[in-house]
């Protein structure tokens, strides 16, 4: 009777706004970039294809979210890694360099690249932590400063080639696998240091430390975590994963002073757009990718489009400011 | 019983009050270790030679007024980092309305103070209206402006004529007309800082945006206008490279670092970067300091690729010299 059509309408009404709960649990990075990406799939029928999207799309999109994975660390404790850019740059140039056409020296030199990442972080992460200085002026005089030892070690013109196995790592691919035929080296890299940052950020101590001390830093030191260590740790993370990026870029990229320009807002930019708080507190390491991911579809929904590349700059700006107030909505919203 | 004040005159009491910044010592150091380095290793030009020590000034111009700007956000716990596109937009449209025409020099300073305040404007609506951070907000004008200007122009374009480019070369008696525009508006930004509502306002704002709001202040108006008078003195700085190159390029911002340097020598003077504190002429003894520090490094001679190299060591640990007497932890 009345009952039952009651009860009826009634568990409907509860189905739905228990999938309408489930749904805006969903982080707006997702929905964004499968719009952007769809869009571009449709535009170009390349993408459509496994092979366009795996070996084209993604490989190209993993060193940036190498990189957005090491700035979403830093960002979200609190803190900005502007000297990353710079960092690609040095190890670009600098492999060239070192390498000089010698196969046997490609390990020993990515192996100097990371000693070097390790040093820059290491120089980031204690001038904050020790002299108190704000990160943005410190890896910002880190940027003019490595940038410029690339181009007084270089002296402006950089010479030199990659060896091959130099390149395997940006440029290789495992052939003849089920499915998705070739797969990029790029891509498993980027899934090895994913699950590992996963891990790290999301399911240990440390990962909590680091949301600790971006959201209240004197809250952090007084519930007796080791603040230095833990923030000098994250510039560190990020100059290494700086360094990977690096070696991928300069796999199937060209050689210039220029390589590593603007990186560092890229990848902030990506970030943010992945849902990371700038004044910290926020992370995710899958969101962070994605923010990646859907930075990239829109540099080549851009170039699809056909515009002139002065759009693409504007438009790249709007639509940055865009996710960004978008972000910042919905987590005002929770609060 | 009558109680008595300590009877002090107004003047003196005036000059009591006033603080030098620290950045000031550290030019003093700069420049007299420089000018040692430089009697040493090179022929001592820079204290003999009273053209290299205008230079000092001249070179500061540039950077010191858009800094000035610079300070203004800054305090207000903002940021701007459009400033670059900002000043090259205003050299191509200058050079490009003016044609060489000294009839349209008015129409295009007006041209480009508009831009610039709109530029302004739009900068602070989406930072507090879209509740956007400033970091990005102003990334995002900036590839927005920088996709407008690539759009239109790609080359110098028209030129100044010789009338605008007094600005840039003509002195008043042994002082270059610039340096008093820079002072000039180093004093007008003092005033405003210190002796305006406003100044006040944009203090409370930097110190505590939430308690400001909750005390009354009208904290969105506040950064706007803060960011619009940065534009502004983008503008100038705009306008006084246009006169010494005699014609614009769109490049003319983003080479010269303009953005980011700006930002340094604010952070420098004393001015802290979560806002609240500072004021505009230690920045002025910042832009100084980088002033010094260049013409030392061309009188020395040193490698123009090394000279990046002791810039960013200098940002580092000049800032690090007094933030490691600060109890806080910073960011």
């Amino acid at each position: 009777m009345t009952t039952t059509s009651i009860t009826n309408s009634s568990r409907a009404a509860s189905i739905l706004s228990n999938g309408w709960v489930l749904i805006k649990k969903i982080p707006p990075i997702y929905p964004i970039f499968f719009v952007i990406f769809i869009t571009v799939g449709i535009l170009n029928p390349n993408y459509q294809t496994m092979n366009g999207i795996f070996n084209v799309f993604l490989r190209r999109a993993s060193p940036l979210a190498i990189l957005a994975i090491g700035q979403m660390i830093v960002l979200a404790s609190g803190g900005f890694d502007l000297s990353v850019g710079s960092m690609i740059t040095f190890v670009v140039v600098g492999s060239s360099m070192l390498l000089s056409n010698d196969p046997q020296k490609a390990y020993s030199t990515i192996a100097i690249m990371m000693v070097a990442g390790v040093v820059v972080g290491l120089i980031n992460g204690l001038t904050v932590s020790v002299f108190r200085v704000p990160s943005l002026i410190v890896t910002l005089g880190m940027l003019l400063l490595v940038k410029g030892v690339v181009m007084y070690w270089s002296g402006g013109a950089p010479k030199g080639y990659f060896t091959d196995n130099y390149r395997w790592f940006g440029r290789g691919t495992i052939d003849n696998v089920p499915i998705f035929g070739k797969f990029p080296i790029a891509l498993i890299i980027l899934l090895v240091i994913s699950v590992l940052a996963w891990f790290i950020f999301h399911r240990t101590n440390f990962g909590k430390q680091i949301l600790a001390i971006g959201d209240n830093v004197r809250a952090s030191q007084l519930s007796g975590v080791r603040v230095r260590l833990v923030r000098t740790t994250a510039f560190v993370i990020s100059s290494v994963l700086a360094v990977v990026s690096g070696v991928l870029i300069g796999g199937y990229g060209g050689i210039s002073t220029n390589v590593g320009n603007g990186l560092e807002f890229q990848a902030v930019s990506a970030a943010v757009i992945g849902g990371t708080l700038l004044l910290g507190g926020k992370g995710s390491v899958p969101n962070a990718i994605f923010g990646a991911f859907t930075l990239e579809a829109l540099f080549n929904l851009l170039n699809l489009l056909g515009l002139p590349k002065p759009y693409k700059d504007a438009v790249q700006g709007i639509i940055i400011i865009g996710a960004v107030a978008y972000a910042a909505f919905s987590t005002r919203k929770k609060r | 019983m009558t109680i008595s004040a300590v009877p002090t005159s107004g003047v003196k009491q005036w000059l009591r009050s006033i603080r030098i910044p620290p950045v000031f010592y550290f030019l003093v150091i700069i420049f007299v270790g420089g000018a040692a380095l430089d009697l040493i290793f090179a022929d001592g030009q820079m204290v003999r030679n009273q053209t290299i020590l205008t230079n000092i000034f001249v070179r500061s111009v540039a950077l010191g007024i858009v800094a000035i700007g610079q300070t203004f956000v800054i305090l207000g716990a903002s940021i701007d980092l459009s400033v670059a596109l900002v000043i090259s937009i205003t050299s191509v449209m200058t050079s490009y309305i003016m044609q060489g025409d000294p009839a349209n020099v008015p129409l295009a300073i007006l041209v480009v103070l508009a831009i610039g305040a709109t530029t302004g404007l739009v900068n602070g609506l989406i930072i507090t209206k879209l509740k956007v951070n400033a970091f990005i907000a102003t990334l995002g004008t900036t590839l927005i402006l920088r996709g407008i200007l690539n759009a239109t122009f790609t080359n110098f374009e028209g030129s100044v004529p010789r009338s605008f480019e007094y600005f840039g070369y003509e002195k008043i008696g042994p002082i270059p007309v610039s340096i008093i525009v820079l002072v000039a508006v180093t004093l007008v930004g003092w005033f405003i800082l210190s002796r305006t509502k406003f100044g006040y306002q944009l203090y409370g704002t930097g110190g505590n945006v939430d308690v400001a709001r909750l005390s009354g202040l009208r904290t969105d108006r506040v950064i706007i206008i803060a960011h619009i008078i940065c534009s502004l003195t983008a503008v100038i700085t705009g306008l006084f490279l246009v006169s010494r190159l005699r014609a614009g390029a769109p490049w003319v911002g983003t080479d010269g670092v303009y953005d980011l340097e700006s930002v340094a020598t604010t952070v420098i003077g004393g001015t802290a970067l979560a806002g609240g504190k500072g004021g505009v002429w230690g920045t002025l003894g910042g832009v100084l300091i980088f002033g010094v520090i260049d013409t030392l490094f061309n009188q020395l001679g040193i490698n123009p690729y090394m000279k990046n190299i002791l810039r960013g060591a200098i940002i580092v640990l000049a800032v690090a010299s007094y933030t490691i007497r600060s109890k806080r932890e910073s960011a």
